[in-house]
């Protein structure tokens, strides 16, 4: 049985499909001859144009939920439509809040198994591999699956390049949320985006982070400035997040963001496996850090053995000076 | 007001590369360590069942060789009992499989919330604890950086890619907690002597009532073909700042045209 019809869960922010589900529109085209997406939100009807730019030719739109947090409704309408019959070969959703939650009740609720952090997909005659991580992205294993489908992976942003390829607009079809009683009774009251100048994180062409290393909350501010002058965005590890030094939304890494800039330059963070799966895609990494056996030197092109606190300041003041 | 906590027991990440050879799965043998992951959700536990007034945290642990030194770590943090699943058919679980025997387990001590952390260290599959609200029938919220209860209700501002959701809730529920949630205390050595006697409730597959031909390495649909090393990049030029090493940086921008 060959591999047919993919889905990918398209999940919209800001009116726009969200970079990774675009990616995976590139990757089901290649892995199947049919592409559908699932959506939901108030949005679907704008992003239709969009998705049928990416080869898909038949959108399921699962409609507004709300203020229910998506993850059980939108896997509930899925598995209804499975349940009804019209069963993928494979689905594929994003690594995103979201996409991880319609993930985990989607299994439970098909009984079958998903597998999450993907990286890579290919399929081999009628069998699917994926490579995925573990131990913190130390190592990469190859899988299949095997038995009953949709056979379900949960991807990690950047894993593929996102590519258009325009068609005629896709039929769109809706899809009813059954009724799941408690399940569906988390509620979002209101939303918090917290504001970031400049370049998006996961978007920014220079990534400047800091880490534990700067020695203080108030030495953050001299990482937004290196990368404001680099015309990039400003990173953090989770160390600093979490100790509250600077707000979540900068974590790069396997719980934070995955980002694959020109440059990354990493200071005074010691390189653990969860940072290093978040950034070590970039093209090329600066490494500053006083411990000549941080493992950060391991993947930096340019290493400084040094006090983050005396070189960034003297490279800002460079910097400024060539105007 | 009852709490159960879920704990992974792991082998400590700072001795890894533990796959077995033969079935490329994660091998968990010898003395197992808590995830410290979930340090954070047994402190988030311990601290909302005293501001409730009352209630206790039971742990609830899926390890092999009836392991119970992690367990231990945390009924010394306070934690009143733990639940300790443990079976040889269970060798090879994917995280589906987990989660049905950690429902099953979670159902026995009856709760008002369930916690388990975001994602395991050597794991990750970060499904588990939504699989386990689906099983349960319960509603579930995660990503919490903060937790609190009221009249039933639970609270959680839940992170999201551009800053963090007010989410609420009615109990029973399934939360998952990011690091950070809160400051896990360190066992006191009067909380390790009294660990030493807390019950341990110790459980087969077939205690719970579960087809043992439906988890572990029998039930499990996924193959894990190979485990290799990640790409490795190679390091590059190595300086030591005398002072002027910022112009090495400066001159790195410059080849790269990005000043
Ligand atoms: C399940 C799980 C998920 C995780 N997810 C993530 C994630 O998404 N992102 C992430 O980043 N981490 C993640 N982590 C945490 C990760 O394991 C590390 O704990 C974290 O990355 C360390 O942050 P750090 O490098 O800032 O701090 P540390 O490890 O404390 O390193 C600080 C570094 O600064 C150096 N230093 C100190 N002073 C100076 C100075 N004056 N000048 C220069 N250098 C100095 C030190 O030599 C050291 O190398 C995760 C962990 C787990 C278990
Ligand atoms: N074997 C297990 N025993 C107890 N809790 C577990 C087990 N596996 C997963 N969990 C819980 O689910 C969380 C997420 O695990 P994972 O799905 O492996 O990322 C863990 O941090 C635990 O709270």
């Amino acid at each position: 049985m060959s591999i047919d019809k993919v889905w990918v869960l398209a999940e919209i922010s800001g009116g726009n499909p969200v970079s990774t589900s675009l990616e995976l529109l590139t990757k089901a085209r290649e892995m199947g001859s049919v592409v559908e997406a699932v959506s939901w939100g108030p949005d679907v009807a704008k992003t239709v144009g969009q998705l049928g730019n990416f080869g898909v030719t038949t959108v399921y739109d699962i409609g507004d939920t709300g203020d229910a947090l998506p993850g059980a409704p939108v896997a509930a309408a899925i598995a209804g439509l499975v349940k009804s019959g019209n069963r993928p070969d494979v689905m594929l959703i994003p690594t995103t809040y979201d996409g991880r939650d319609v993930a985990g009740r989607l299994s439970a609720m098909l009984d079958l198994p998903v597998i999450t952090n993907v990286v890579g997909l290919e399929v081999e005659g009628d069998e699917v591999r994926s490579e995925h991580g573990l131990f913190g992205g130390a190592k990469v294993a190859r899988a299949r699956l095997s038995g009953e489908r949709p056979w379900i992976f949960v991807v990690r942003a950047k894993s593929f390049a996102a590519e258009p390829s325009p068609g005629a607009a896709p039929q769109v079809t809706s899809v009813e949320v059954p009724d799941i009683g408690a399940r569906n009774t988390a509620k979002v009251l209101a939303r918090h985006v917290e504001e970031q100048s400049g370049p998006k994180l996961d978007e920014a062409d220079v990534v400047v982070s800091g880490g534990r290393g700067l020695g203080g909350a108030e030495h953050y501010a001299m990482i937004e400035e290196l990368a404001k002058l680099l015309k990039g965005a400003a990173g953090a590890s989770r160390a600093i997040v979490d100790a509250g030094w600077v707000p979540y939304s900068h974590q790069v890494g396997q719980t934070g963001k995955t980002v694959k800039p020109t440059l990354y330059i990493a200071c005074g963070i010691s390189g653990a496996t969860q940072h290093l799966v978040g950034m070590k895609g970039s093209k090329n990494i600066v490494a500053i850090n006083k411990d000549k056996d941080a493992p950060i030197f391991s993947v930096a092109d340019l290493g400084v053995v040094g006090d983050v606190n005396k070189v960034v300041p003297k490279l800002i003041e460079a910097l400024k000076a060539r105007g | 007001m009852n709490v159960v906590v879920c704990v992974k027991q792991i082998p400590d990440p700072a001795a890894p590369g533990a796959l077995d050879p033969e079935t490329k799965t994660l091998v968990r043998q010898g003395k197992l360590i808590l995830d410290d992951s979930d340090a954070y959700g047994v402190e988030m536990g311990l601290q909302l069942a005293e501001q409730a007034g009352g209630g206790e945290v039971t742990l609830v642990s899926m390890a092999p060789n009836n392991e119970t030194s992690g367990l231990r770590t945390a009924l010394a943090m306070g934690a009143a009992k733990a639940i300790l699943v443990s079976d040889d058919a269970l060798r090879g679980s994917d995280a589906l499989a987990t989660a049905k025997v950690l429902a099953k387990a979670i159902e026995r001590a009856a709760p008002d919330l369930v916690i388990a952390a975001t994602e395991s260290t050597d794991g990750y599959t970060g499904t588990t604890p939504v699989q386990v609200a689906e099983l349960l029938g319960m509603p579930s919220v995660t990503f919490a950086k903060k937790v609190s209860l009221s009249d039933g209700t639970v609270h959680v501002e839940r992170q999201t890619e551009a800053g963090y959701d007010e989410v609420v809730c009615p109990l029973p529920a399934v939360v998952t907690v990011t690091a950070g949630v809160v400051e896990p205390r360190y066992p006191s050595f009067k909380g390790i002597m009294a660990a030493k006697s807390k019950p341990v409730d110790q459980l087969t597959v077939s205690d719970l009532g579960i087809d043992a031909a439906l988890v572990g390495q029998a039930g499990a649909r996924q193959e894990v073909t190979e485990v290799a090393d990640a790409e490795a990049r190679s390091a590059g030029e190595v300086v030591v700042d005398e002072g002027d090493a910022h112009q090495n940086i400066i001159r790195f921008l410059e080849q790269l045209k990005l000043i």
